[in-house]
């Protein structure tokens, strides 16, 4: 079998958050390839905020429709039982405490589990979008991440990049570790399998407490 | 509400206007009213809308055509023109939350000052902003917007101006209807009055001024 690419072994383990019924948002990039892990029985509420609940797979070839997108503008297909509103009542979700998990990307998070994940100044200045609104009143948080980029590691100390919210984070995956935010400190939880524990410390800046059991990621 | 043309009904629109418009990713964006803009080359436009869609899609051909001096949106990531213009300098951007950009439009539209809302409390967003505490949590007091024009994509409009949305074109569309001094609406479909049952009518009639007709 050949290694597992990092994006996958990310993707798989943060499949394994979610639960039947809860209502969850995942953004762009890797956290889109959450839900090709999520077991049949499992069944969860995808939402899309720009409008949709019960969001499903991208349509086959054709069989798209040009007013059915997810937040990127591409196409999907929406599941027996979707429903669709208007942006106030989506982000009234979103904000109003409604959505159960989202899983989003990261630029940088800290030590405490603050997240800076929307700009660049002077580089990449596309917006917030909805980042801002999902990490403040989702009930949780989940960062999908690779655990440096070009060598240098992604959880610091302290974020040097503006922050996303004054909220942290609740979990972060990556293709190493797994770290949660036990009272507010970065708790190496999990390693992915043949990674060691001194191996995660060496890639991450943030100071890590280590949990009494650290655990193999299943994957 | 009047029937008009394409035409006339951007006639309407003078040089400097301010106009929400609707769609999230050209989803949902009255693609004929843009297109009329652009042949009639309405200038200095300031435009309050989730997105700048990407060039030569929707919102994207305003920016396209140098016409948007000013840009009120949560994301123009998908359109590198956009960001090309306000580093430039020839296009002011200001860029808000896209839950709170929606409630300050749902805000002016609904007869409210502006709305507190816990997003960007601790972030650049906050800067310049009053804060409030309520039950020992921060706010932040966000203003509501106005637009002299709101353009609206319908899926389903009546000859009396009820509208109805189809999938993921509602996004902004109900709530900047409310917000304008005139809304101009496209939609898919003219169809009698009494098609679009009362239960789903999303846009009440009085909120519309005119129809394109198709």
């Amino acid at each position: 079998m050949s290694a597992m690419d990092p994006q996958t072994i990310i993707a798989k383990r943060i499949a394994q958050e979610l639960r039947s019924g809860m209502l969850v948002n995942l953004g762009i990039g890797i956290p889109t390839m959450v839900a090709n892990y999520v077991p049949n029985a499992v069944k969860v509420f995808f939402q899309s905020e720009n409008g949709l609940i019960g969001t499903g797979p991208i349509p086959e070839q054709g069989m798209g429709h040009r007013l059915l997108t997810d937040a990127g503008g591409r196409p999907v297909t929406a599941l027996p039982g979707a429903c669709t509103f208007d942006s106030a009542m989506s982000f009234g979700l979103i904000r109003g405490g409604h959505v159960d998990v989202t899983v989003l990307g990261a630029l940088q998070v800290d030590a405490h589990g603050l997240l800076a994940n929307w700009m660049i100044p002077g580089k990449m200045v596309p917006g917030m979008g909805g980042a801002m609104d999902l990490v403040t009143g989702a009930k949780r948080v989940i960062i999908a991440m690779q655990h440096t980029a070009k060598g240098k590691p992604k959880i610091v100390s302290k974020c040097t990049l503006p922050l996303t919210s004054a909220r942290p984070v609740d979990l972060v995956v990556s293709e190493l570790a797994v770290i949660e935010f036990v009272g507010g400190h970065a708790t190496l939880q999990e390693t992915a399998p043949g990674v060691s524990v001194e191996q995660v410390i060496a890639a991450t800046e943030a100071k890590l407490a280590i949990a009494d059991n650290v655990s193999e990621m299943r994957v | 509400m009047k029937t008009v043309s394409a035409a006339d009904a951007v006639a309407l629109i003078p040089n400097g206007a301010t106009l929400m418009i609707g769609g999230f990713m050209g989803v949902g964006t009255p693609e004929r009213l843009i297109d009329e803009l652009v042949r009639q080359g309405k200038r200095d436009l300031t435009i309050i809308a989730n997105d700048t869609a990407s060039p030569g899609c929707g919102i994207g051909k305003l920016v396209d055509a140098g016409l948007v001096s000013r840009t009120i949106a949560s994301h123009i990531g998908l359109n590198p023109e956009t960001q090309k213009q306000m580093i430039a300098g020839t296009m002011t951007v200001d860029l808000v939350p896209q839950g709170t950009l929606i409630e300050r439009i749902r805000a002016g539209g609904f007869g409210l000052g502006g709305v507190l809302t816990p997003t960007g409390v601790g972030t650049i967003v906050e800067e310049g902003k009053q804060k409030v505490e309520i039950n020992g949590k921060s706010y932040l007091i966000e203003t509501a917007l106005h637009a002299e024009f709101a353009l609206i994509d319908a899926f389903l409009a009546d000859y009396s101006g009820n509208l109805a949305y189809a999938l993921t074109a509602r996004n902004f569309n109900p709530v900047i209807a409310m917000a304008a001094d005139t809304t101009l609406v496209t939609a898919e479909h003219i169809v009698p009055v009494g098609l679009i049952a009362p239960d789903h009518v999303v846009t009440p009639a009085p909120l519309v001024d005119y129809v394109v007709t198709n």
